[in-house]
């Protein structure tokens, strides 16, 4: 029975699968283009929300009730845009947001590399333990904070500062930070370290002199990382952040938004307003970007 | 001299290191733990946020665990996890295995990583942002989506999609979609460029079609990214507040909200903080509990593939 099978089977076998081959490559060449017409589409949709803002940021509010949303401008309005940017005080938010986030990025960067020099080179005793805290505090929901934070802030006189904001991200993100680079300088070469220190070299010369030059590509993709996630935070600053002279980009949009104060065309070139500084950030560090996304996912 | 002193002077160049964590450590401790500590406190009394705290015990999780608003806004946590994770890694796979395997082959690996970059695009808006381009295209009146279908002759499906309780939250819904479907793919075409090419080669020659090939190769080859996504995106669903505040602020009633917000309600709206507490604790438990079981998940699965 085993031999039937075993020699009957080859026989239709043979054949078919060159022709199936075949068939399947001149299948494909159709297919191929139907994949891409299909992944275009979807990238249009993905599109369209952003083609409608900038299609109404440049419209005026007469020609956007004329013609609707879907129209094209019959000019190019600018001074809707230009309005709501004095209105709101728009370079003061954008100032804001940069000083936040720039400083975040920079102090959180620095926290992150004090802290796994002790864990990832100086493997402190409960290492381990530290390690995991970190972890943990990243998957914290900020709710859980929020209010004794916001209790202490006052007691202490911070509530609706850029101070209080800044300190507040700097731990959050270096937590992350901590227990990136602890990983990272777990695999640092021995071998540098142990000259360095045959050298006669102190720990502080040690750190500025060998561990940051070398790990410099990822403090930098760090820091990018830092300065697009504080830019891009909402919850806290919005707690935190009361005062117009104070508020981010983000919260300055959300908190309009919230209130139902602004029409349509003004609505969409605030949108762009919003869009435009993120889009920015993301062709200039798109290289660092891009490998750091990678970098994160695989362990 | 130096040879006996060795042991000692080993251990004092380790503890030399602690200074290093002070600032750190000081800082995590004034931020994150003694706040946690208080907010766990909190969420044993009744406190309307100034003057006198009273101890109340269980009260508040005794209260949460009957109201219905609590279950809606983790019913609607469900839905944030099918729109957040569900949705987009599976959307995602087969987007990146498309990117990767035709169009970066037939096209050119240009073609691909331009399309990518057009899906990643709304991962860099900020949400808050997100929500207000969307809160605007979905406008009732005059919005951008009721013109469209009118334009094309679906007039009748037009209707006030976020302020009518049967289409806010699935509105929401393909909303996270649209915000969260940039970062499976850029995570799963890199890691489809991990897959080692000859597996295909050697498959596809044994006549296996597309589909066997991707469900027999590609999926298990990159089922480690696939955790990492899913166990990521799951925080971020749970933790979602940003478009919920700028689109429905949780409503029409509480048809869309979320833990998150529902806290936020309590803490600064209702100036209910011991309640609040209560739900952001719940919340934390929650997140941390999802965490422990993907982690095991995920080990158990390598170490199933390891024998």
């Amino acid at each position: 029975m085993t031999t039937v099978t075993r020699t009957s089977q080859p026989a239709p076998t043979t054949d078919p699968p060159t022709t199936r081959r075949n068939r399947d490559r001149h299948h494909r060449g159709a297919a191929r283009w139907i994949v891409l017409a299909a992944l275009i589409a979807g990238a249009v949709v993905m599109l369209f929300p952003f083609g409608v803002i900038v299609l109404n940021a440049f419209k005026s509010p007469a020609d956007y009730s004329a013609g609707g949303p879907l129209a094209l401008p019959t000019e190019i309005f600018t001074s809707g845009m230009i309005d709501f940017w004095n209105r709101v005080n728009f370079g003061r938010k954008l100032w804001n947001s940069f000083m936040i986030a720039g400083s975040v990025a920079v102090l959180g960067v620095l926290v992150s590399l004090f802290n796994a020099y002790a864990l990832g080179i100086g493997r402190v005793k409960g290492r381990l333990a530290i390690v995991v805290l970190f972890l943990m505090a990243n998957m914290l929901p900020q709710e859980v904070l929020i209010y004794p934070l916001y209790y202490i802030a006052r007691e202490v006189g911070l509530y609706d500062t850029q101070l209080a904001v800044i300190i507040i991200f700097t731990v959050i993100q270096s937590a992350f930070g901590t227990y990136l680079l602890s990983s990272v300088f777990g695999t640092f070469p021995k071998e540098i370290l142990e000259a360095s220190a045959l050298d006669g070299a102190s720990k502080w010369q040690t750190l500025w002199r060998i561990i940051f030059p070398i790990s410099r590509p990822t403090l930098s993709v760090l820091m990018i990382f830092f300065f697009i996630w504080t830019w891009n935070e909402f919850f806290i600053p919005l707690v935190f952040l009361i005062s117009n002279d104070n508020q981010t980009v983000p919260v300055a949009l959300g908190v309009l938004q919230g209130q139902r104060m602004m029409d349509a065309t003004t609505t969409s070139a605030a949108a762009l307003l919003g869009i435009v500084p993120a889009i920015a950030f993301f062709l200039i560090f798109q290289r660092t970007l891009a490998r750091g996304i990678t970098a994160g996912a695989v362990k | 001299m130096a040879t006996t002193s060795t042991p000692a002077r080993v251990d004092a160049r380790r503890r030399g290191y602690w200074i290093y964590l002070l600032p750190g450590g000081v800082l995590f401790l004034a931020v994150i733990v003694i706040p946690f500590v208080m907010n766990v406190a909190l969420s044993f009394t009744e406190w309307p946020g100034v003057g006198e705290i009273s101890w109340i015990g269980l009260e508040n999780y005794t209260e949460l665990f009957a109201d219905d608003a609590f279950w809606a806004s983790f019913r609607n946590s469900v839905a944030m996890i099918v729109a957040m994770v569900v949705a987009p890694t599976l959307i995602g796979l087969l987007l990146a295995s498309a990117l990767f395997d035709v169009i970066g082959k037939r096209f050119g690996g240009k073609s691909a990583s331009t399309l990518r970059a057009l899906f990643y695009l709304p991962q860099i808006v900020p949400v808050a942002v997100a929500g207000i381009v969307w809160g605007w295209i979905l406008r009732p009146e005059n919005g951008a989506l009721n013109t469209l279908l009118e334009a094309v002759g679906l007039g009748e499906f037009a209707q006030n999609w976020l302020g009518d309780p049967g289409t806010a939250l699935p509105s929401v819904m393909a909303i996270m979609v649209w915000v969260q479907i940039g970062y499976p793919v850029v995570i799963f075409m890199a890691a489809l460029q991990r897959v080692d090419p000859q597996l295909h080669e050697a498959a596809e020659i044994d006549g296996a079609g597309w589909f066997r090939r991707f469900r027999a190769i590609t999926i298990p080859q990159i089922r480690p990214e696939t955790f990492v996504v899913a166990l990521t995106c799951t925080i971020a669903a749970m933790k979602v507040f940003g478009p919920i505040f700028v689109l429905t602020r949780g409503g029409p009633g509480d048809a869309t909200n979320v833990p998150s917000y529902f806290a936020y309600q309590n803490f600064f709206e209702r100036a209910d903080v011991g309640y609040g507490a209560a739900i952001a604790t719940v919340l934390t438990l929650i997140i941390i509990a999802l965490s422990i079981v993907f982690i095991r998940f995920q080990a158990a699965s390598e170490r199933k593939e390891r024998r």
